[in-house]
């Protein structure tokens, strides 16, 4: 099945793309898109511990399970608005 | 109305979208670029956005809003793109037929704002350095 991974702030940054399409296993949850950037870029780790993820626009674990068509996102830590 | 843009924001805009007979007061936000940050000068900033989340995001605000206050007129447009000194990057407004709630409910917007909508802020020193802003650690104690 093809889900697309969306990736914001520091994450397209680093990553040098703000989405891609990727082919997933059925039955597979988000944890199995970390694990492949893992792989592509080891320092992606660190940004585990603070950031969120989303599927079809709603907050996200890495044990959500994922279905054909679905959006993904990789969420760093939001600042919506000003410090004021 | 809950809205990204990257236009300018005018204050017009909420006011108009929260306006009602019965509105005896319509408290409105705006967040604004400051010149500097903790002392050090900002450039200008830029400001990124997961726009459908973001919308319905706002929304749930909104929602959260009508669920504590019974209030049923809140607007929230944040833009994106660069942003200079002075301009504003967030508007909030809320209408009541009192004060106190809409007072109440325009700051509960905000801190929401920051805690759950997906957007993201990036500062451009007056010295050439970049980086993406960190929220409070406390963000992470309140994720959704």
């Amino acid at each position: 099945m093809k889900v697309k991974v969306k990736y914001f702030a520091v994450l397209h940054e680093e990553l040098d793309r703000d989405e891609e399409d990727m082919d997933l296993p059925e039955g597979t949850t988000v944890r199995t898109i970390l694990d492949r950037l893992e792989a592509e870029w080891p320092e992606i780790a660190e940004y585990y511990d603070v950031m969120q993820m989303s599927v079809n626009w709603e907050y996200a674990t890495p044990d959500s399970e994922l279905s054909d068509g679905d959006e993904v996102a990789l969420i760093p830590p939001v600042t919506g608005g000003q410090d004021v | 109305m809950f809205k990204i843009t990257s236009d300018e924001i005018e204050l017009g805009d909420v006011i108009r979208a929260v306006e009602a007979g019965d509105a005896g007061a319509i408290v409105h936000f705006l967040g604004v670029v400051r010149n500097n940050t903790e002392g050090r000068e900002v450039s200008y900033l830029e400001y990124e956005a997961y726009p459908p989340m973001a919308e319905k995001k706002m929304a749930e605000i909104a929602q959260e809003i009508h669920e504590k206050w019974r209030l049923d007129r809140v607007a929230i447009i944040h833009r994106v793109g660069r942003l200079e000194i002075g301009e504003v990057s967030v508007a909030v407004a809320v209408a009541s037929p009192h004060r106190k709630e809409a007072f109440e409910a325009c700051h509960y917007a905000m801190n929401r704002l920051k805690q759950i909508v997906p957007i993201w802020k990036r500062e451009v020193w007056a010295d050439g350095a970049e980086e993406w802003v960190k929220p409070d650690p406390v963000f992470f104690q309140s994720k959704t």
